[in-house]
């Protein structure tokens, strides 16, 4: 029997519609899908394409940790994420994030916590491949501190 | 024996993905990042979380003979 992953992480093209078919159910009224893309242009700075790079098993861990904390919070929300490593050119998904529930607000906002949170506690790494260099993201504008050594827990400080 | 992963940009500052050091004298994650700092500079080191058999922790922490530990660079996914 084929067990529905609902936190992935995958080397290949994300298919959208199999993310919505995870959290679709009869007694769901909304469906929202977050589809993060590869931007050609950050800042007037050209990207060629991005590389990303993810601690597999614990970045799964972390995006099931996301979607206990969603469950918490919108008790009948359904989340399933889908993040793709690799290499990316400018337009591919780089991330799908389907969330679905009986009505729709909580649709639409439980799915914006998910992607902040990834953003916060998945250990995953993009790198910009320029014209004219590379560069880890997030290892030299030091927009992100850690005072503690760990990320911020959720409700914590903010 | 500790295991150590590293990803993105330290790993490409230290020129590899993993290394295993004796455990020996090394107690907390705070004398690790110290001991490692001084063996291979590294400016994202001083930047990265650390999780401990996959488990987010402060510098604080004790690490056991066995463990996996891993250095998180300031994560950019999504």
């Amino acid at each position: 029997m084929n067990e529905v992953r609902l936190f992935e992480i995958v080397d290949q093209p994300i298919i959208i519609e199999d993310l919505i078919h995870k959290v679709a159910s009869r007694e769901v009224g909304a469906i929202t899908t977050f589809i993060g893309t590869v931007r050609e242009f950050t800042g007037g700075k050209k990207t060629l394409f991005l590389e990303y790079q993810a601690y597999q098993t614990m970045a799964e861990k972390m995006l099931s940790k996301i979607g206990e904390e969603i469950k918490e919070k919108w008790p009948d929300a359904m989340v399933a994420i889908t993040h793709r490593i690799g290499k990316l050119d400018i337009m591919d998904i780089a991330v799908v994030i389907a969330v679905s529930s009986p009505h729709r607000k909580t649709a639409y906002e439980a799915n914006e916590y998910a992607i902040e949170r990834i953003k916060e506690i998945v250990p995953i790494w993009k790198k910009e491949h320029w014209e004219d260099g590379t560069e880890w993201v997030g290892n030299q504008l030091e927009t992100v501190r850690y005072p503690a050594g760990r990320p911020i827990e959720e409700g914590e400080l903010k | 024996m500790i295991h150590i992963l590293l990803f993105a940009g330290i790993q490409e500052e230290l020129g590899m993905d993993r290394l295993e050091i004796e455990s020996e004298g090394i107690q907390t994650v705070r004398e690790l990042k110290a001991y490692l700092g001084q063996k291979y500079p590294s400016q994202v080191l001083k930047q990265s979380m650390t999780a401990i058999n996959e488990n987010f922790v402060t510098e604080e922490e004790e690490i056991k003979e066995g463990d996996t530990v891993a250095f998180i660079p300031p994560v950019s996914g999504g």
